[in-house]
């Protein structure tokens, strides 16, 4: 199978980046995505070129490092799916295909395609935890939670961080992201003592961080590779005025 | 050097109490002088930075990915063990050791096996007051299952996810210590040396992945929990990015390597496809509850599966162990499956898989709870594959997946370096000679929230007074100019061959001599194999870019560079032990049926190895059996 990869080349957060293009032979069907990119990338070695930068590492879904828009879609043509479970098979021998860095001004271009999410770390700095100490737990049982109830939080907590949503968006909202993680916690009994207190000062670091109001377009839970609603917006949103009220 | 684990004195129910009773305290004021470093942010290294900064110290935390929460931790599936006896089936502290020290095939401690399942149930009180939504009945209470090589249900589990719900759990304790300004974290941050002063670890070297500068770190103990490194296998369940540098090089500066031949081959991944595979995915364990393994009893059956009738499929699985059939422990089903596919019974396109089916367990219990207990194990599989295996059977394939092997520590989780610890799966600790599903999550979090933060203070009490380390120090000079030097050496080769090919070489050799089964003769030749690929390397190698930039091939390089020595040391020790004990198959000792024979008299022990300029030089650590009697591991 042979394809033309159009990729986003930057050498440096200051530096300009440009599209180049790369004509690659050789690629199977059963190929991941990201292993024809390993494969472009021993060829470029081979004549000399400095590899493409690009992000991954677990490679089954699940921690949330790869991420580019491939043919303007956030993971690539098919919905809740990320980067590195895409294989080749889902494209035609002779494509073009555009891979280019997650776009926000929240994210800024490291290299070629890797970008800076930390600003969702420190979204999750500022309150996205249970302020217990190692070794003050109570009984696991002691409290029951009803099975719908884990089940929700569950939902939520599934979030694995890439950012897609996003890049995805629009306004590039990390709403999707924020709300998540609020609704894990604050929909568990464990997490209602700073539920107040956690609504206001993760949104208030995701202003801060300059990610853009959610508009509700509902594109980032089409991309989100854990299916996340965004009825999970809606509910921060509820809380957020709820914490004003109370909090 | 006469290796001392330390264990304290006691009936074995009492040990862990009268070591706590006895160990230093160092108070709160003096605490907030001690600065400690851990290196790996997963669920052990997650653990013990939160904890310890919880207790005062002064912590600073590294990670290669770009955010802590990727440490692979987050991608183990199938659960957590706790022996909390919460269905009623006669679990117990006692048991759960019991089968942990049988499953490990009698070659860890009864000790520390034993204070791993002591501290398992109040683990899951942890977890759960952090947040983490665990599976819960209808009532409210939380559910288990079970997992291969025991016969109660002890697993706690997070939908197939349980790894990431734990490290988010982790994660956020750990950002929760960096907003208190207790723990400063380091991501993309790749440690490439250890320091030592007077014989004592006080520090790191670093490269800041994104501007390529080295980086100096002095702290007054340095703690790693830098995970597995079956990546020396290359093809793995694990991370690209996994790596065995931070252990290789600490045994360079004098920590022994525990066992690090023992490695788990997971018999549930998805099979190989193509050359340019980079990593092999799991499919977890937990599908052996439900799903069954066959093959079809006549060789090369060009069937679909579906088409092939009940009486012409082979469970072999059931057939060879009855009481343990789908769920015998790993290295059993791996080698059973190594066994099928070798005669030739092996399916797929490649005839490397063999079948996990749940038509049964559809048939019996409903589509609906079969969807309800792996669903996303279901989709990944039709993501990966683009198979519907609520339709036909998935297949599956051997993996290599966990080390057991990994630095030798005491008790106490300190190294043979004084003030250098390993916590979590980059030790050699409970496990022994093959780990029980479900033990390990487990494993890196009670090292990292309970024992540690109260093993560490018995040695800082001593160094409260001691001169704290400062980078200035020659050997962090000494240190930093090595970690240059070889980056400009592999830089300068300017070869012909890219680094994944020296990676693919390696995998294939390691693969084929050290993985599911051994001999002598081939031991010996993979290790002329590996030298020869070490000389290929450092001659033939190409890396493109900077020392100065990020760099992504020379990341791969360095890494590669030291998996390479590794691969000796792990065929050296393969080599050396003339038994089979659980993972660790050797073919001269088996029962005509192909089981393993395990030579007690000669090899209980642990190896622990010394890095001698170049070669490596045993020492052994007796086990001694106190309160158990080593029987034959039977599964049948
Ligand atoms: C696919 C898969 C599924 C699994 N499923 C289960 C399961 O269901 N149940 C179970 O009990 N166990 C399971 N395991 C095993 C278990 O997940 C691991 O043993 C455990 O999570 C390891 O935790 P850790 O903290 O030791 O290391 P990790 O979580 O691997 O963390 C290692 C950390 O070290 C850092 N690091 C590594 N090298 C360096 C370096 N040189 N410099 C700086 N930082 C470095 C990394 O960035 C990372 O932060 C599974 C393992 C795999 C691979
Ligand atoms: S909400 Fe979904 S898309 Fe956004 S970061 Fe989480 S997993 Fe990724
Ligand atoms: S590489 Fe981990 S999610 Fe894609």
């Amino acid at each position: 199978m042979q394809v033309t990869f159009k990729i986003w080349r930057q050498e440096g957060p200051k530096d300009k980046g440009a599209i180049r293009a790369y004509e690659v032979d050789g690629l199977t069907e059963d190929m991941s995505f990201l292993e024809a990119l390993d494969h472009l990338n021993e060829l470029l070695v081979l004549k000399d070129e400095k590899v493409i930068a690009f992000e991954y590492d677990c490679r089954e879904g699940i921690c949330g490092q790869c991420g580019v828009f491939i043919n303007g879609r956030a993971h690539g043509p098919h919905d809740n799916m990320t980067t590195c479970q895409l294989h080749m098979r889902s494209f035609k021998d002779g494509d073009t295909i555009v891979v280019e860095p997650w776009r926000a001004a929240s994210f800024p271009v490291i290299k070629d395609l890797i970008v800076d999410r930390s600003a969702f770390d420190r979204i999750i700095e500022q309150g996205a935890f249970i302020s217990a100490k190692t070794g003050t737990a109570p009984e696991a049982n002691a409290i029951p939670i009803p099975k719908e109830v884990s089940d929700r939080a569950m939902d939520a907590a599934a979030c694995i961080g890439c950012g897609a949503c996003v890049a995805t968006c629009k306004n590039s909202s990390a709403a999707l992201f924020t709300s998540a993680k609020i609704n894990h916690l604050n929909g568990l009994p464990q997490g209602h003592a700073e539920e107040h207190k956690r609504v206001a000062e993760m949104t208030y670091q995701m202003e801060i961080e300059g990610f853009g109001s959610c508009t509700f377009t509902g594109a980032c839970e089409v991309e989100c590779p854990e299916g996340i609603s965004i009825i999970n917006i809606a509910e921060m949103n509820a809380r957020v005025t709820k914490s004003k009220v109370l909090g | 050097m006469k290796l001392d684990a330390k264990i304290p004195e006691g009936k074995l129910q009492d040990k862990w109490q009268n070591y706590q009773v006895k160990s230093q305290l160092i108070n709160p004021a003096n605490k907030k002088k001690l600065n400690v470093i851990v290196v790996g942010s997963g669920l052990s290294g997650a653990g013990a930075a939160s904890t310890l900064a919880e207790l005062g110290y002064d912590i600073k935390c590294f990670c290669y990915q770009d955010s802590a929460r990727r440490a692979h931790s987050v991608a183990a599936q199938g659960g957590i063990n706790a022996a909390k006896n919460y269905q009623h089936d006669g679990d117990s502290v006692w048991r759960m050791f019991y089968d942990t020290l049988k499953g490990g095939d009698f070659r860890s401690r009864e000790a520390n096996t034993y204070r791993l399942a002591e501290l398992s149930a109040p683990l899951i009180d942890h977890y759960v007051q952090q947040g983490v939504p665990f599976a819960r009945e209808y009532g409210g209470t939380l559910v288990n299952r079970s997992f291969g090589g025991v016969q109660v249900q002890r697993t706690f589990y997070a939908r197939g996810q349980t790894g990431q719900q734990l490290l988010m759990a982790a994660y956020s304790q750990l950002y929760k210590m960096v907003r208190a300004k207790k723990v400063e974290m380091f991501p993309r941050s790749e440690m490439l040396d250890l320091v030592v002063i007077d014989g004592k670890a006080k520090g790191i070297i670093v490269r800041d992945l994104v501007t390529g500068a080295l980086k100096r770190y002095a702290a007054d103990a340095v703690v790693l929990a830098t995970g597995g490194y079956s990546r020396v296998f290359r093809l793995s369940t694990l991370a690209i990015g996994c790596n065995g540098s931070a252990l290789w090089k600490a045994h360079k500066k004098g920590a022994f390597f525990g066992a690090p031949s023992f490695t788990q081959i997971h018999p549930t991944a998805l099979p190989q496809s193509s050359e340019a595979q980079s990593k092999l995915t799991l499919m977890s364990e937990s599908l052996r509850n439900d799903g069954r393994i066959w093959v079809p009893k006549q060789k090369d059956d060009p069937r679909k599966a579906n088409d092939i009738p009940e009486e012409e499929r082979d469970y072999y699985l059931e057939r060879r162990y009855p009481s343990f059939g789908n769920l015998a422990p790993r290295d059993i089903a791996s080698r059973a499956a190594k066994e099928r596919i070798d005669a030739g019974f092996g399916v797929g396109r490649l005839k490397n898989a063999v079948y996990l089916d749940f038509k049964h367990a559809i048939e019996r219990f409903g589509l609906e709870t079969i969807k309800d207990r792996y669903g996303n194990l279901f989709k990944m599989y039709k993501k990966i594959t683009g198979i519907d295996a609520y339709k036909e059977p998935m297949q599956i394939s051997p993996a290599a997946h966990f080390s057991m092997g990994g630095l030798w520590v005491d008790y106490e989780l300190m190294t043979t370096v004084p003030g250098l610890y390993a916590i979590g799966e980059c030790n050699f600790s409970d496990h022994g000679a093959n780990r029980l599903g479900a033990n390990s999550l487990l494993q890196a979090s009670v090292d990292g929230y309970f024992i540690l933060p109260n093993t560490i203070n018995n040695y800082l009490a001593n160094e409260i007074k001691a001169d704290h380390p400062t980078i200035e120090h020659p050997a962090f000079d000494k240190a930093e100019q090595e970690v240059k030097s070889n980056i400009e050496r592999v830089l300068a080769i300017n070869g012909t061959k890219t680094v994944d090919h020296f990676h693919r070489e390696l995998g294939k050799v390691m693969w084929q001599e050290c993985a599911m089964s051994r001999n002598k003769a081939g031991l010996e030749k993979a290790i002329q194999q590996i030298k020869e690929i070490r000389n290929a390397f450092w001659s033939a190698v190409k890396v493109t870019g900077d020392s100065n930039e990020l760099n992504t091939e020379l990341e791969k390089a360095l890494r590669l560079a030291d998996f390479i020595e590794l691969g000796i040391l792990m065929c050296t020790d393969a080599l050396e032990r003339d038994e089979s004990c659980g993972a660790h198959f050797r073919e001269e000792y088996q029962t005509e049926e192909g089981e393993a024979v395990r030579v007690d008299e000669a090899y209980s022990y642990v190896s622990a190895w010394e890095y001698d300029s170049g070669d490596f030089k045993l020492h052994k650590e007796a086990l001694e059996f106190e309160f158990v009697k080593p029987s034959v591991r039977s599964y049948k």
